[in-house]
């Protein structure tokens, strides 16, 4: 191999194409062009691409030539194609639109860099931002960039995250905490498996500088154990870290020290609330508690912990690197920076895109989405997971923030946008989301524990054409009470999958209860008359 | 008080993975669900003896051991069979017709969900999505994600077993 490559064949290695075969097409490549004699070019390993609907992907750099679908027997044209180091399986023009709208913050390395390899994120600016703020920027420095870039908490609620840092500097005591929340519990979202397995460096280069500024010198990522590679990735690049010294006793050679270790999920939705969190990584059932005190005053082990979510830290290295102020210019005014999204769903292109605030639905589901699969009609866009809402195809011009979303009864969430088609019931994806909130549920408090029981045995009644109009007001009376009384944001969050169904699809719950019929045909209306 | 000799490992090597985590976590109460991991991920599921050891050696009494592993679901405490099908159960499966395939193989199998045939070829079980909604609908088959299937696919696939 010579000093200068020609051309790089950059191979998919995120679960998405690893579940179609990419192992298989980046051996086979590498063995055909060992067989070839090209001396100046090469194949890489990197983390996830993008389009996931199209796997096993492969780009071609330096001529950005996407490959989709690429079969590990049929690879000579990719090996053309490096020779010419010109595009061969042309992008269709789908896949241009959905990279040409997107900005790339967080996602900026994925499908770019090696994520095993610490000198692959190294080269591109990786840990730079970690020792300028060591070297160069006071903690109060560094919490101050924070809080003008104007992020905000991408788990889903929003808090400032500036504030938030501020609120753990300023708690009293030694031996504070920094924790990770990996734990990517709703269904369908993926933005952070996406990061872990194909950046992990970033999130932990972005939790060292956390710790820096709120004066902690232990960090916890909890990751949940359904995501085997992200964790094996994430164990990998700690070690390496360690060994470089970059994290440990003194970063970088500097007096400051922090270290991260890895903790599991068991599978349990609840523990990615803060609490619940805090007690699973304390070895204990993930059930949350009431706040205050707040875990910033009183966290894990009842010291002053920070709590930030995968795609919060991952916006961090680029905020110093750059400047808070450079952040505040994407987005809207009050939802700064850029937002990952896993669409999914009834869409054409199933991936990982990133776009700023304010970008509309529309724009999302149909410029980048490449539409609804069939060119079906569109139905609703269901954003937050189990604790959003569907959002109606009549509001698909509507900006995405934070603000917007809880305006119109759904919500951020993380970040999951599963497209819902014509033949998708509202009705039986309210009891689908209630059956994951019963499941769900700890136990713990009664509004949550029986309610969302209750919520599910009314909406299974009315799946099954057998409820009344009078349960429909018992329905609505009752996610009032589930919302207002349970503990926490799991419970609280709950009713939400309903509620935003009754508020733009009241009348396919009426089509159940008068008419008995699934308009979408998807529920087992009894045809029966009921007795009352 | 902790345990004893009820629960010594012997010379089963399956042990050794969990002595050595449980070593490496300084034998901390707070490693406990690390260690039921690594336990089930050395025998395939969490027996009395494993939970009974796993307390003794991290001095966390067995009531306190049982209520922690039976909170998470992604403990089992039963031997799956020999080959496992998880039917992933996410949004995006859901509506695209995963939960006909939980369904129909529990009336093909007569297996629901988390239970294994009589003849112990097969467990049948549900996950909540583990992020892959490019392949919906999608199943694990022994670990490995297959999608998009039929419901008919999965149904010859178990078949061939």
């Amino acid at each position: 191999m010579t000093d200068v490559l020609r051309a790089t064949a950059l191979v998919c290695q995120a679960a998405s194409c690893l579940a179609v075969g990419s192992e298989q097409v980046l051996e086979a490549l590498a063995g055909r062009i060992a067989q070839s004699g090209l001396v100046d070019v090469a194949v890489k390993r990197v983390g996830c691409l993008g389009l996931c609907a199209a796997g096993p992907l492969v780009r071609i750099d330096p001529t950005g030539a996407l490959c989709e679908r690429v079969r590990p027997e049929s690879t000579d044209g990719l090996v053309a194609a490096l020779r010419d180091a010109g595009p061969t399986a042309a992008p269709v023009s789908s896949s241009a639109l959905f990279f040409a709208r997107q900005v790339r913050v967080v996602t900026e390395n994925c499908g770019r860099i090696d994520p095993e390899d610490l000198d692959d994120y190294v080269a591109s600016g990786g840990y730079r931002s970690l020792r300028t703020a060591l070297t160069s920027m006071t903690p109060a420095e560094v919490i101050e960039q924070v809080r003008r870039s104007g992020l905000r908490g991408r788990g889903g609620a929003g808090y400032p995250t500036g504030l938030k840092w501020l609120t753990v500097a300023k708690s009293s005591g030694e031996g504070k905490y920094v924790i990770c929340n990996a734990d990517e519990g709703d269904p369908g979202a993926f933005m952070d498996r996406c990061v872990l397995e194909s950046d992990p460096h970033r999130v932990l280069e972005g939790m060292a500088i956390a710790g820096y500024a709120v004066g902690a010198s232990k960090g916890y990522v909890y990751c949940r154990a359904e995501y085997p590679l992200a964790i094996a990735r994430l164990r990998t690049a700690i070690s390496q870290a360690r060994q470089a010294g970059l994290l440990g006793v003194h970063l970088a050679e500097t007096p400051y020290g922090f270290d991260i270790e890895v903790r599991l999920g068991a599978g349990a939705f609840v523990c990615g609330e803060e609490t619940a969190l805090i007690a699973s990584v304390e070895g204990k059932r993930g059930t949350p508690r009431p706040r205050p005190p707040y875990p910033a005053a009183a966290g894990l082990w009842g010291r002053p912990t920070l709590i930030n979510n995968v795609e919060t830290f991952a916006n961090v290295p680029a905020i110093i690197r750059r400047g808070g102020e450079w952040l505040a210019r994407i987005g809207t005014e009050k939802s700064k920076g850029t937002k990952v999204f896993a669409l999914a769903g009834r869409v054409v292109n199933v991936g990982i895109v990133e776009v700023p605030m304010g970008t509309s639905l529309r724009e999302i589901v149909d410029d980048i989405g490449g539409g609804v699969v069939d060119r079906r009609p569109l139905k609703a866009v269901q954003t937050g997971g189990a604790s959003g809402g569907c959002i109606p195809a009549d509001y698909l011009d509507l900006p995405v923030e934070y603000e917007s979303l809880t305006a119109i009864g759904s919500m951020m969430g993380s970040g999951g946008m599963i497209v819902m088609d014509d033949t998708v019931c509202m009705v039986d994806v309210a009891r689908y989301f209630m059956d994951f909130c019963r499941n769900e549920s700890c136990g713990k408090c009664i509004p949550c524990r029986v309610g969302t029981t209750q919520l599910h045995m009314l909406l299974t009644r009315i799946a099954n054409g057998a409820a009344t109009l009078t349960e429909l007001a018992q329905l609505e009376r009752l996610c009032g009470t589930v919302a207002r009384t349970s503990l926490c944001g799991l419970g609280q969050a709950a009713p939400n999958p309903v509620l935003s169904t009754l508020r733009y699809f009241r009348e396919e719950y009426l089509a159940h209860i008068r008419d008995r019929t699934c308009p979408a045909g998807v529920c087992p209306v009894a045809q029966r008359k009921v007795v009352p | 008080m902790p345990l004893t000799a009820l629960s010594s490992p012997g010379e089963d090597e399956r042990w050794r993975p969990v002595q050595e985590r449980i070593r490496q976590l300084g034998h901390r109460p707070d490693a406990l669900i690390e260690v039921l991991h690594v336990a089930q991920e050395a025998f395939g599921y969490l027996g009395p003896d494993a939970l009974a050891f796993i307390g003794a050696s991290l001095g966390v009494p067995m009531s306190k051991v049982y209520g922690v592993a039976t909170f998470y679901s992604h403990f089992t405490f039963r031997p799956h069979g020999e080959h496992t099908c998880v039917v992933c159960t996410g949004t995006a499966c859901h509506i695209s017709g995963g939960a006909h395939i939980v369904s129909a193989v529990q009336v093909r199998l007569g297996v629901a969900p988390g239970e294994t045939t009589a003849d112990g070829k097969l467990s049948v079980l549900t996950t909540r999505c583990p992020g892959t909604c490019s392949l919906a609908p999608m199943i694990l088959l022994d670990g490995a994600p297959i999608g998009p299937v039929s419901t008919e696919d999965v149904l010859a696939r178990l078949e061939v077993l």
